[in-house]
């Protein structure tokens, strides 16, 4: 009977044991973890000089109206009259029409300002992210037409759906106090 | 003379090419002369504010302790049942899925590996929680907290009873994904837990139509089998059965002492209720014991075996890694093998880097992914082995008891048990005296 007690009381020590090792050991990882914390959140972001401007963000959003748009960064705009993020290859005539635009949604709005500058704006409920326009911008303009991660629409998925399918590698995990690269004078 | 002119032409083509690829500020941003414009900056509307990461941690902990509560003290179904809606409604539906606990493994493990990956506190909490909670009180997470495990409760309406043995070797699977899981996520190369998600797309309403299929047939699954995804894919559930193992409370099915009714016997969907055993038959001792004594040195075997396969495979289980894949394929464009370019290659052929210096980073990656096998496959191997083991090991039960490990805390076995009913009425007739 004695012994029979020993071999319970053995068993109780040796499973307080373990769960007084568990617990060490998630404090100890926790430890761990504290000495490399972050306070604030990291969230997806595109890093406008490593995006090609693929098309892949307009479709692997889990979104269906994808969380990447356009952005102008209109400091780095040369506000140009003929402008190759605007007009389609070959446009049949230099003005607003349909036609000659190369957005497939004519999500960019084209403003006089002075003769011979204009300024263009984005709509973000047309964008659809697939970086037309980016593409025609930055190879022959100034490039200041970037995909950028708007975070007012992304979920910031534990794995972003769109970093997993990014062929260039663009896309990195910045801090939420500064969720945006966009692109700034003297840096294209 | 000419040579000089080759120079200039080299360095304008050169610089021209650059333009291509990076597009440089090519026209000067104007001075408005005639009207007084005023360049605009682009909007930046902020991400979620991170106050709302910390509102989503308390509530977390107020979930955990309240089913630690209603598990252990008040022992009442309809109150877990509550509880797990909110959470399926608060955690699933309105936070829409990310982070979870589950998929929080791989961020923990990612910051142990990578240098430069910080892991956010909320996501550190996410992880640590339910786990101390599991070392207290038992499953009491995966009872009405997960909003992964609490959309397939509500849908289990014809449950169907699995035998043991298939029971055991299904689990087989959780333990892989969970190896499967850390190798990629500590290697940087994808989080697949996320990635495979089922029911996140279900949050959402919203998503790849691929793993929306899948979740649409594990909830079919769910109508009959008690929480699939729980008992046989869950990583974090491999974790919280571990600790839950030791806890220092934990479900029990009757309140007091149990009487051999049997009434309980079926009453568990996931099949976690572990009947009394008689005791060990003298004919099977002498058997079982030689082969306890076998599997025991066939362990070290068997892990080195799964060992030495998963290293083997490193050269598949790499691919999953971007640097791998564009390395391979700079490979076979460079020998001429295909002939047509991906956006990969152009994005790297792009930047100008050698592709010698891309051989070798993606060899160091896979060399990571042969050391990061052997610990894989000799884990693997290990649950197998101790898998063996258990089936050679004779544990004496006098009683009716929810498994330490695969008892989820939902609760529904309390009320078969008679014993419970004489304690509610108990309750009852105290609440009316004092009244």
């Amino acid at each position: 009977m004695s012994e029979n007690k020993n071999n319970i009381s053995r068993r109780h020590f040796l499973r307080d044991g373990f769960w007084a090792g568990c617990l060490a050991g998630l404090a100890g990882l926790a430890g761990f973890l504290v000495t490399k914390l972050k306070k604030t959140n990291t969230v997806w972001q595109i890093d406008p000089h490593t995006c090609i401007a693929c098309g892949n963000c307009a479709t692997y959003c889990v979104l269906e109206d994808s969380a990447v748009k356009c952005v102008h960064a209109y400091p780095v705009c040369g506000y140009c009259k003929i402008c190759f993020g605007f007009f389609g290859p070959e446009p049949v005539d230099i003005n607003e029409g349909a036609e000659n635009q190369l957005c497939p949604t004519g999500a960019i709005t084209r403003i006089f300002i002075e003769e011979p500058y204009y300024e263009y704006h984005i709509d973000e409920s047309l964008c659809n992210g697939c970086g037309k326009c980016v593409k025609g911008c930055n190879t022959f303009g100034n490039g200041s037409l970037s995909l950028q991660v708007r975070h007012d629409r992304c979920l910031n998925c534990n794995e972003c759906s769109i970093a997993a399918a990014c062929p260039s590698g663009a896309y990195k995990r910045v801090p939420a106090n500064e969720p945006y690269m966009l692109k700034k004078v003297g840096h294209a | 003379m000419i040579r000089f002119g080759y120079i200039i032409i080299g360095i304008a083509l050169s610089l021209i090419l650059c333009g291509v690829t990076i597009g440089a500020e090519r026209f000067p941003p104007p001075d408005f002369i005639e009207t007084d414009h005023v360049i605009p900056s682009p909007t930046v509307p902020g991400p979620r504010q991170d106050i709302y990461e910390y509102i989503d941690v308390v509530v977390l902990l107020a979930a955990l302790g309240l089913s630690s509560y209603l598990v252990l003290k008040r022992r009442s179904r309809r109150a877990i049942f509550v509880l797990m809606v909110f959470s399926l409604l608060y955690f699933g539906f309105y936070r829409e899925g990310c982070v979870c606990s589950v998929g929080a493994i791989q961020n923990i493990v990612l910051s142990v590996f990578d240098r430069d990956y910080a892991v956010p506190i909320a996501v550190v909490l996410f992880f640590m929680l339910p786990l101390v909670f599991a070392l207290f009180f038992g499953r009491v997470f995966c009872a009405a907290v997960c909003p992964l495990g609490a959309i397939q409760d509500l849908v289990l309406l014809r449950p169907i009873s699995i035998p043991n043995w298939l029971e055991g070797g299904l689990r087989l699977f959780a333990y892989v994904y969970l190896a499967a899981a850390v190798l990629f996520a500590a290697t940087g190369s994808a989080f697949v837990i996320c990635r495979y998600d089922p029911f996140v797309a279900f949050f959402r309403l919203n998503g790849n139509l691929n793993i929306l299929i899948i979740g649409a047939c594990l909830l079919v699954i769910s109508v009959f089998v008690g929480r699939p995804y729980c008992r046989f894919i869950c990583p974090y559930g491999i974790l919280l059965r571990q600790l839950s193992r030791l806890s220092k409370w934990r479900v029990t099915i009757t309140p007091d002492e149990c009487i051999q009714c049997r009434l309980c016997e079926d009453s568990c969907p996931f099949g976690a209720i572990k009947k009394p055993t008689t005791d060990w038959p003298m004919t099977e001792y002498g058997k079982s014991k030689k082969r306890l004594a076998v599997l025991l040195l066939l362990l070290p075997v068997l892990m080195f075996l799964c060992g030495w396969t998963g290293s083997g495979l490193k050269k598949v289980t790499s691919r999953m890694h971007a640097t791998v894949r564009l390395a391979d394929r700079i490979y076979l464009e460079d020998t001429g093998e295909v002939e047509d370019i991906t956006d990969a290659s152009l994005a790297f052929r792009a930047t100008g880097k050698e592709p010698k210096e891309l051989y070798e980073e993606a060899s160091n990656i896979r060399a990571g992914f042969g050391l990061g096998g052997w610990f894989f496959g000799g884990f693997v191997g290990l649950v197998i082995g101790l898998k063996l083991i258990n089936v050679s090991v004779w544990r004496k039960r006098t009683d009716y008891e929810a498994g330490r490990a695969g008892c989820l805390a939902c609760g529904r076995c309390f009320k078969y048990c008679p014993k419970e009913h004489e304690r509610l009425k108990k309750r009852l007739l105290q609440n009316e005296n004092s009244y």
